[in-house]
């Protein structure tokens, strides 16, 4: 017989002995490892829902398109600042950063105003932005239905517009607005076109809710100024967002006459940005939440040493009978070591497969999309292996160690 | 009495055993000459703190003698390590206890299976052979059943199918009928008896009671660590 046969053999009977060993005491081993199927399903269930927020908070950034900068007169909440309000932005600081900035695709001003839009007999409240096509570009919107605006259009200021998918739905239904006319306030207009789904922002606002007209028709019918609340800026992806960022701000400096030393008084949001910090947010609380899991798995290997050690105190007779009939130490010890693994490792299929069931039913309860991690699931288990084996050593070198004589006289 | 041309199967020369050490240390055995034959049935007897217990540990390979020379089949074994020891009583001999010591919430057949278990045989085999042993003890239609369903006298024989599964060279039985009344005691002695005399096993008994000691071949007597006197009945 060669040395690799018999050690084959030698484990194949371990096993053999240790899952009846186990099948003899069915509760006290499941009660043995509960605290690895309570660990094991706590870290999993974390993590999977972890990366499930985590693509979702990508997902939402992807469908923002490519990466759009975001600039608003006044200084970010938190900031301090305050006194009088910061002039709002002109039309020519709109063509400046198109001209003078580098790894920008789209520019386009924003003016904002709510409205009541009224077809039929329903109403809806929502927000009404005057933009152009830029605006479109910027963000990566498309126009699912009917068509963008002209050059004309946009220079004369008509009363067209655009409306969101959230506004399609609740004055619609499953109607078209194509060719419909929209009354948004005193005024009314032509639907042209109906826009794609964009989902929810990275603030939590539904993008979708709102209805676009040539920005001049806005200034002029709804908002009675020539205010623009907010510059829209497409970035190349090619370019890093932080230059870009710099350079736009360094521009508006100069053209509003802002001081060295003095703070900025406009705030650029980068998308980008606020995408990864939602995902470092995410991941840091992810990591938390599994440290804390983790935890449970530890105390569930304490749990299977101490169970195994009383196991051997209490099986000592059995321990004697064995090596009196000739086990030797090393296959006594294997035995144990064997069962230890053995139970830790049902102890881990069992907490995956409970973890498998929790994550997909709480994706779905709370609208995460449901990312089942093979590596997380393979380490899970790995770990619950490895932790018999730290944890089932002891007793089974304990077991392993005990005179023969005494073991049978052991009541 | 030992012919001339007999070699015995076991020989212990001068062995002594000590326990402890210093003020508590504790001679149980001082200086045991002692020879069995092949195919002897030997009871030993003698007062508690005689050393025949010792001597049976020393005899089983469970323990090692303090000094003096342990010959088995030809070999000095006295000075073997544990792991060397456990390979003996693996191959060479088997047990049989006062408490039937079999494994609880576990079919005798799968009792008496275990130690085929550790000499490596193959499902097959095991219980081919176990099933052999444990119809020699009358017990093949209790194959299934486990220990807490067999009385105590069943429990004992499932015990001695366990013990000469591997068809060893010596049986150790210490007191095997001292949980027993004394019809079953009676039926345990018939069965060793059969087994060393139809089987040719070697048969080595602790008992108190000299009716039981009665069966043996060879009965030897302890007192104060050492072999007081050897009774030898005719063939």
């Amino acid at each position: 017989m060669t040395g690799t046969s018999a050690s084959t053999r030698l484990i194949a009977t371990s096993a053999l002995l240790a899952v009846r060993a186990i099948r003899r005491h069915v509760l006290r081993s499941f009660l043995t490892v509960l605290g690895i199927v309570i660990g094991v399903f706590a870290v999993v269930t974390m993590v999977t829902l972890g990366k499930g927020a985590s693509r979702s908070v990508h997902d939402e950034v992807s469908g923002l398109g490519a990466n759009v900068l975001t600039v608003l007169p006044g200084t970010a909440p938190g900031r301090g600042g305050g006194g009088e309000a910061p002039p709002p932005f002109k039309l020519e600081d709109v063509d400046a950063i198109r001209d003078q900035i580098g790894g920008v695709t789209a520019v386009a001003a924003q003016a904002q105003v709510s409205a009541t839009a009224v077809f039929n007999a329903a109403n809806w409240q929502t927000t009404v932005n005057g933009a152009d096509n830029a605006y479109l570009d910027a963000q990566n919107w498309a126009v699912t239905a009917g068509r963008r605006f002209t050059g004309d259009e946009e220079k004369a200021g008509k009363s067209i517009c655009l409306v969101g998918s959230t506004v399609a739905k609740n004055l619609y239904a499953n109607q078209s607005p194509l060719g419909t006319t929209l009354r948004l306030g005193s005024i009314s207009c032509t639907v042209v076109g109906a826009l794609a789904t964009r989902g929810q922002g990275g603030f939590g606002q539904d993008n979708d809710d709102a209805v676009i007209m040539p920005i001049k028709a806005v200034q002029r019918r709804l908002t009675g100024n020539r205010e623009i609340r907010a510059i829209i800026v497409g970035a190349d992806p090619a370019y890093d967002s932080k230059d870009i960022q710099q350079s736009i701000a360094a521009l508006l400096r100069e053209r509003r006459n802002i001081r060295s030393g003095k703070l900025d008084d406009f705030t650029i949001f980068d998308s980008k940005q606020i995408a990864d910090t939602l995902a470092s947010i995410t991941g840091t609380l992810t990591a938390i939440v599994s440290a804390v899991a983790a935890i449970s798995l530890l105390v569930g290997g304490i749990g299977i040493m101490n169970i195994m050690l009383v196991s051997v105190t209490e099986r000592t007779r059995e321990i004697g009978i064995r090596l009196a009939i000739g086990a030797l130490g090393h296959e006594v010890m294997l035995q144990f070591l064997v069962e230890a693994v053995v139970l830790s490792c049902v102890g881990g299929l069992i907490g995956l497969v409970l973890a498998l069931g929790a994550s997909i039913g709480l994706s779905r309860l709370l609208d995460l999309p449901f990312v089942f991690d093979p590596l997380t699931n393979l380490t899970a288990f790995a770990f619950s292996g490895l932790i018999g084996v730290i944890f089932g050593y002891f007793p089974a070198r304990r077991a392993a160690s005990l005179n023969p004589i005494e073991a049978l006289r052991h009541e | 009495m030992i012919g001339p041309g007999q070699v015995p199967l076991i020989s212990l020369v001068g062995v002594t055993k000590r326990f402890g050490t210093g003020e508590a240390a504790f001679q149980a055995l001082k200086g045991v000459n002692l020879d069995i034959l092949r195919g002897d049935f030997m009871a030993v007897m003698g007062p508690s703190g005689s050393g025949k217990s010792t001597t049976m540990n020393i005899l089983g390979c469970l323990d090692v003698p303090s000094s003096g020379s342990f010959v088995f089949q030809g070999h000095h074994i006295e000075n073997l390590g544990r792991d060397q020891r456990a390979l003996l009583r693996r191959r060479h001999l088997g047990f049989v206890f006062q408490g039937f010591n079999l494994l609880a919430r576990t079919s005798a057949l799968e009792n008496v299976e275990l130690p085929l278990l550790y000499r490596g045989e193959d499902k097959r085999a095991r219980h081919t052979m176990a099933m052999a042993a444990l119809d020699k003890v009358g017990l093949a239609p209790w194959a299934r059943h486990t220990p807490a369903e067999l009385s105590g006298g069943q429990q004992q024989r499932v015990a001695i199918a366990r013990a000469i599964v591997t068809e060893p060279a010596v049986l150790l039985a210490d007191e095997p009928t001292g949980n027993l009344d004394s019809e079953r005691s009676i039926e345990i002695m018939e069965l060793l008896t059969d087994l060393n005399r139809n089987s040719g096993i070697t048969v080595l008994m602790v008992t108190h009671e000299p009716e039981m000691a009665s069966y043996a071949r060879t009965i030897v007597h302890f007192r104060d660590g050492m072999v007081d006197r050897i009774e030898r009945k005719a063939a």
